[in-house]
């Protein structure tokens, strides 16, 4: 069920995306994109596969440069940031990504540590090493602290994934389907995560999946992308109580009505 | 359907595609120049290559090396003694070793080992995100990944060509020992004669243009490798034909400007 405790008043606006436009050659994946997200929100964006959802995450911490529009993220427009600039305002960001992208050659206490010593380097190895531990507990694991990624479970491998984001302790997470190739229960914990992480370290969050059962669970807000635009935003139930035949079919194909 | 249109805007397509590639290709050593020189330095990551590309190429340097210099004195011998010439083994053995067979030994190995190894680690990398999860945890992927394996190929490579030419000189030491019973003395005295300062400096310049180029070639391939597993599979080997390529022309350019100077 969505976060009983969350209250969506309508804070600060965090994320402002306007008419957001991104191609490749001629393929045109954002059309006039239009979003907002407000502080400690979790803006769950749901759209089928190839509509744009990773790009426009990928343009909000500037790993893409969109071809127009506004991105205004912490007050910052991210395509206009210079290279130093860009580099300090991501340490603001968390980036959780579809394939967990761990570092294959380190272990999961190298992989936590790399983000953590290069950008505190006031920190003594002992508190480099609780720091690890903490956010490895959060996430529910301690125990594989010495052992390398390809040891490690799908589901395993996406919550070390979301605590190497944490240790530098984002206000901004950005989840690229964290429940995509995961069973349902393993996903039921991703989501009991996110949650988690919100209520913890007080991030505003844009969730990008295609599962309904993810957004139901984490999305105070949901908004559906068709076609590089934002046909409807609201609540999951505003979003599906719709006569509009293209989320209807959406909904359908997804198997919880 | 005539094919003439088809097959003319696929050629033109393929000559964009590579002016492209090319313009891409100066970018990215344009790139590396630019971070080279802007702090901060990745040194502990720079020695950690040094250490890949240098210590664990010794092996196969050390093999391939000792071979060169014994094959290629038990190959000169029949020809040197039809005339009488055998004591020219040594200085012929060494001037072809330093000024040609230990640079481009070292190169042709390192690009087929190192440089294979670097565009196979960055490509798989790429392709799954991990370069990008460094560069949204605030890191410089290409100050980190490219600059420092490209300084240690081209710092390492020039060390390893010293080692493999006298490796090479102990195998035709051997050869010529075990013939002539010439001293090792007598031996590196004859070879060493007719080696100047310009033919050291030469192959010093050689093995660093070398080893810039296998290192540049590597991270440019694995940076840009595409398409899952098989696109790191191209890019490994696409950087060890690219690399081989590009020295035996470097290699051409050198010797006409040493020769012109010599």
């Amino acid at each position: 069920m969505q976060d009983s405790n969350y209250n969506n008043s309508q804070g600060e606006v965090q994320i402002s995306i306007k008419d957001l436009y991104k191609s490749f050659g001629d393929n045109h994946v954002l059309e006039g994109a239009n979003l907002e997200v407000h502080n400690k929100e979790n803006v769950v964006v749901l759209g089928r596969s190839g509509t744009g959802k990773s790009v426009l995450i990928k343009i909000v911490c500037g790993l893409l440069k969109p071809d127009n529009g506004i991105v205004n993220v912490l007050g910052k427009d991210v395509p206009r940031l210079n290279d130093s600039e860009l580099q300090k305002f991501r340490l603001q960001i968390g980036f959780s990504f579809q394939n967990s992208a761990l570092y294959d050659s380190m272990t999961i206490k190298e992989n936590l540590a790399f983000p953590l010593i290069r950008h505190s380097k006031h920190l003594t190895k002992k508190e480099v090493n609780a720091q690890i531990e903490s956010v490895l507990d959060d996430v529910g694991l301690l125990q594989t602290i010495n052992q390398m990624p390809s040891e490690l479970s799908g589901g395993q491998r996406k919550r070390v994934g979301i605590a190497r984001t944490l240790i530098l302790r984002p206000q901004i997470m950005l989840y690229d389907e964290p429940t995509s190739g995961l069973d349902p229960i393993t996903s039921i914990e991703i989501n009991k995560l996110i949650n988690h992480v919100r209520h913890k370290f007080n991030t505003t969050s844009i969730i990008i999946t295609h599962d309904l059962t993810c957004a139901k669970t984490t999305g105070d807000k949901v908004a559906m992308l068709f076609d590089g635009r934002f046909i409807k935003q609201g609540t999951f139930d505003e979003v599906f109580n719709t006569d509009d035949e293209r989320i209807q079919n959406f909904y359908n194909y997804n198997f919880i009505q | 359907m005539d094919s003439k249109p088809v097959a003319k805007s696929l050629i033109s397509k393929k000559i964009d595609g590579f002016f492209i590639d090319l313009y891409s290709a100066f970018q990215f050593i344009g790139r590396f120049f630019k971070e080279l020189f802007t702090p901060p330095y990745e040194f502990k990551e720079i020695v950690k290559q040094c250490y890949e590309v240098g210590y664990k190429s010794l092996f196969l340097i050390t093999l391939t090396g000792f071979i060169t210099g014994l094959v290629f004195t038990k190959q000169s011998r029949p020809s040197l003694s039809e005339f009488g010439a055998t004591s020219w083994l040594p200085s012929l053995v060494a001037i072809a070793i330093i000024r040609a067979l230990a640079p481009l030994v070292t190169a042709l190995i390192c690009a087929g080992k190192v440089g294979s190894n670097i565009a196979a680690e960055l490509g798989s990398m790429k392709v799954t995100e991990q370069i990008d999860a460094m560069e949204v945890s605030a890191t410089n992927p290409f100050k980190f990944l490219v600059v420092s394996r490209v300084l240690a190929t081209t710092l390492m490579i020039p060390m390893l060509m010293c080692y493999t030419g006298f490796v090479g000189m102990l195998g035709a030491f051997l050869n010529v020992h075990q013939n002539e019973a010439t001293s090792y003395i007598t031996f590196f005295q004859q070879a060493f004669e007719k080696i100047s300062f310009l033919d050291i400096f030469a192959s010093t310049v050689k093995s660093i243009v070398y080893g810039f180029t296998i290192g540049i070639v590597g991270c440019y391939k694995g940076f840009h490798a595409k398409n899952g597993t098989e696109g790191v599979g191209r890019a490994a080997n696409s950087s060890v034909v690219l690399s081989m390529f590009l020295i035996f022309i470097e290699e051409i350019l050198i010797v006409q400007v040493t020769n012109s100077i010599r």
